[in-house]
């Protein structure tokens, strides 16, 4: 019997819909959960994403009307198959997409995180018997504390680099984290500058009435003078490039999950590593797998054999399966090559 | 232990020197002399004896977090430290200690003679009361290896600034023999009695490599030459009739050496020698191998002592009457150390001879004679150069002679460790006999990250056999090695024993047909 959803080597594919699930392949049809470009890829015949990710994807594959958006919640029927979108509380606008049809339900999470950013919409379980689930972070060492303290962190970092007359600079993904991360911080300590990829990101946001503190593009009009004291925000492929001098003296942050590990701190030739991240920590992928009621699980992108392992023992039919999704990164990533020539 | 954690985070999350001695100072000043103490020890590798064994950590660490054995040993494997593991593993703490670094440090000496279950809920209450950064430090007061970027150097200036003292000085009292437990923070580096500790010995003076040609040092009338002999870099004290010697890593090696201590106690009262210690038989230099199976012996049998016997070759003397010389020209020094090799007259002390020169291209052609006497190069000298402590750039240069050279090709490859565990880092290196390979040496550095991740990829892809963490892989690729010495031995399945092997360049133009024989091998001995 063919199953409601399979793998077929381009993507997430529904047989009897005939449309994939965030495929790496050109396909004529594509439903995205989110718009990280290892999720929303170019060249797809015609895209359906939530409402809130639709500006987002004409920014990243260019105005088309191949692009559609869909609420949260609301049915869509192909071919019998009843597909809807559940907030993921991953990126704005990111989804997890239920497919059911008769008696057969799945969910495809995407990128999750259970916590609330207060920016994204947040997580909703969703019941299913079939959940993909990523496993970015599908080791018990990462656990994420609430952003509040993250938060805390920053700016009494912020503040001491003010004190010793220098500029703070922190590098974040454009889409989700950066502005995430802009919000958290305190403007009464000073100012907050962006990079470009990140600035086209907020104004683009900011049009479709996402509330993003004030921020400034740090264009070539502006001096060290105008910087010091102040916050730059950046892409981690910023951070490793020539643009990133002409701060001259300055403190580089790193917010990542991958700050979790002593090692990974120290590899990086950053000043301090921020432990935020928009993936599920240990604790929030089983939560969340636990709250589906699904017994069968496939695990994509991430410490898939190892968590896969874990699940099967505690009694869920858990297998590995093979995507081209790649999680959170610390090193450039696509999504920031394509947003800096725009 | 939250000021120690917070010490612990400053000094870690940055490369700046500068930085680090502001956060040991600042430190410092707010630290108790007991926790001031016990920090000094941590970071120059004192720690207190062991008294829970890893194996029961792991145990109750999995048990805690309810996680598998098999989850918790793949976790370890990614974070590649035991104590940062368990930190992360377990659940978030419930309670909150205000227990000093000292106090937390007794208590776990305390555990020594408690049953298990005792030590069991010791560990398991301390881990509920600590947050994850102290946890880590906490595991680590047990496992040992606090590898951090604090060099004995950085913590004398640390010390120096807040106490207002000379590094120099500081540097001093910090070495030898001592511990948290056998003396205070005044003891060891404010009371006046120095010598409380007569086996202290002095920081060594460690030259940089010369990089350039000599000439640039200028007037060869203001330095002097001696030969780099490869050998055991060492101390050789001698106080209140005791002797003491000290190699270079700081560890007290005296009972190694019968002959050497037999010499020692001729020597006049208060001296400190620097010198090489050397395997020398009937005049003829034995090799550092016959110096190895020196070092690797707690006790000397007679036959090794009649077979591997040993003498030093002084270069330099720190102490001479009982008093710290090392504030005197070089020429000074010197001239003191030549009237004690000379008074003593004895055969197991030699003087490091200056060797003559009017030109620096006389010297540089002198310098072709390395190898055949069995020397490294040469030191250069400044004549009026204090005995400085630590390395320093200027006043002293080696000046080595060029390693040597052979072409190897990759046969086995081997994870690194911790930080290094997702990369290939160990590999082991063949020659051709005919037509069969030969392993004749193991190398572990040289490679840019970069080479290093494009062979680690490399490796995964070609691995023929896998033996636990080492993979023997396709024979494909020819790397340059360099060395510092070969030497015949029966250990090896080669016949030949290399000293200081380390991968010069990959040799990604060579076929493994070029690479070298084990014949070319054997012709660079002597
Ligand atoms: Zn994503
Ligand atoms: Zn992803």
């Amino acid at each position: 019997m063919e199953r409601l959803l399979t793998f077929d080597g381009k993507g997430i594919y529904c047989p009897r819909a005939d449309v994939h699930i965030d495929p790496w392949e050109k396909v004529p049809k594509a439903l995205i959960t989110h718009g990280h470009s290892d999720h929303a890829r170019w060249g797809m015949g015609a895209y359906l994403c939530t409402h809130e990710s639709v500006p987002i994807l004409q920014h990243r594959l260019g105005k088309t009307n191949r692009i559609q958006g869909i609420a949260f919640g609301e049915n869509l029927f192909i071919n019998g198959v009843k597909f809807s979108f559940h907030p993921a509380g991953h990126v704005i606008g990111s989804a997890q997409i239920r497919v059911e049809y008769k008696d057969e339900i799945w969910v495809v999470s995407g990128d999750y995180k259970l916590a609330n950013d207060g920016i994204s919409k947040a997580f909703e379980p969703v019941k299913c018997h079939t959940f993909i689930t990523e496993s970015t972070f599908g080791l018990p060492v990462y656990k994420w504390q609430n952003q509040t303290a993250i938060f805390d962190k920053v700016n009494t970092w912020w503040r001491k680099n003010q004190a010793e007359g220098r500029v703070s600079v922190i590098t974040a993904y454009s889409l989700g984290k950066a502005q995430r991360l802009i919000n958290g911080l305190d403007p009464s300590i000073g100012k907050i500058y962006t990079h470009g990829a990140i600035e086209n990101t907020n104004s683009i946001l900011r049009e479709h009435n996402h509330f993003i503190q004030d921020t400034q593009f740090a264009t070539a009009s502006y001096n060290f003078k105008d910087y010091q004291g102040n916050m730059v925000v950046c892409p981690p492929s910023a951070a490793n490039s020539n643009w990133v001098k002409k701060f001259k003296d300055f403190r580089l942050g790193i917010a990542s999950g991958w700050m979790q590990m002593r090692g990974a701190r120290r590899r990086r030739a950053a000043d301090i590593g921020f432990i935020l991240s928009d993936h599920a920590d240990w604790n929030g992928l089983n939560t969340a797998i636990e709250a589906t009621g699904a017994n069968e699980i496939y695990v994509t992108h991430g410490f898939s054999r190892i968590y896969s392992q874990y699940l099967r023992e505690q009694g869920y039919d858990a297998k590995i399966v093979e995507t081209a999704f790649e999680g959170e990164r610390l090193d450039s990533t696509e999504e920031e090559k394509i947003d800096q020539t725009t | 232990m939250k000021h120690f954690a917070q010490l612990f985070r400053q000094v870690d999350e940055t490369n700046k020197t500068n930085e680090k001695v502001a956060a040991l100072i600042a430190y410092f000043e707010k630290a108790s002399d007991e926790d001031k103490l016990w920090t000094i020890a941590l970071f120059s590798h004192r720690r207190p004896k062991r008294t829970v064994n890893t194996t029961l950590l792991r145990t109750w660490a999995s048990e805690i977090s309810g996680i598998p054995a098999w989850l918790f040993e793949e976790s370890y494997h990614i974070v590649g430290d035991l104590a940062e593991t368990i930190s992360l593993v377990l659940p978030l703490p419930t309670k909150q200690s205000v227990l000093s670094l000292n106090e937390w440090i007794l208590s776990i000496m305390n555990l020594k003679d408690k049953e298990e279950h005792e030590k069991r809920s010791f560990i398991i209450e301390a881990w509920n009361s600590l947050e994850t950064a102290e946890r880590f430090l906490f595991n680590k007061l047990i496992t040992g290896g606090f590898r951090i970027g604090i060099s004995q150097k950085l913590m004398s200036r640390a010390l120096a600034r807040y106490l207002k003292k000379e590094e120099n000085e500081i540097a001093h009292r910090l070495m030898g023999d001592w511990s948290p437990t056998t003396t205070t923070f005044s003891d060891l580096l404010l009371n006046e009695h120095i010598s409380a500790d007569i086996s202290r010995p002095y920081p060594f003076y460690l030259a940089y490599a010369l990089e350039t040609e000599p000439a640039t040092l200028g007037s060869t009338q203001n330095w002097a030459a001696e030969w780099k002999w490869d050998g055991i870099r060492s101390q050789c004290i001698k106080r209140d009739n005791e002797v003491f010697i000290w190699s270079r890593g700081e560890d007290l090696i005296t009972n190694r050496f019968p002959e050497l201590i037999e010499m020692a106690q001729r020597l006049p009262d208060g001296v400190a020698i620097d010198g090489e210690i050397l395997a020398v038989k009937e005049g003829t230099l034995l090799g550092f191998q016959a110096l190895q199976k020196r070092i690797g012996r707690k006790t000397v049998g007679k036959k090794l002592l009649q077979d591997n016997p040993v003498i030093i070759r002084a270069y330099d003397l720190m102490e001479y009457e009982g008093k710290d010389i090392r504030e005197l020209s070089y020429l000074k020094r010197r001239g003191y150390l030549k009237k004690i090799v000379h008074q003593m007259d004895h055969f197991s002390l030699i003087l490091s001879e200056n060797v003559p020169f009017s030109s620096w291209a006389e010297l540089t052609n002198l310098r072709k004679k390395s190898r055949d006497l069995g020397t490294e190069g040469f030191m250069l000298k400044q004549l009026d150069s204090p005995y400085l402590s630590g390395r320093k750039k200027g006043d002293w240069w080696k000046w080595k002679v060029d390693p040597y050279t052979i072409d190897g090709i990759l046969i086995y490859a081997q994870r690194g460790h911790g930080r290094r565990s997702n990369l290939y880092s160990d590999f082991t290196f063949a020659v051709w006999d005919e037509d069969r390979l030969v392993p004749f040496t193991k190398a572990y550095s040289g490679l840019t990250d970069a080479e290093f991740k494009e062979i680690t990829a490399w490796v995964k892809k070609n691995t023929v056999e896998r033996f636990g963490p080492v993979s023997s892989v396709k024979p494909m690729h020819v790397f340059e090695l360099a060395f510092e010495g070969i030497q015949k031995s029966t250990r090896h399945k080669s016949g030949v024993a290399l000293r200081f092997p380390r991968i010069k360049r990959w040799r990604k133009d060579k076929p493994i047909q070029e690479a070298n024989t084990l014949s070319d091998l054997k012709s660079l001995i002597r």
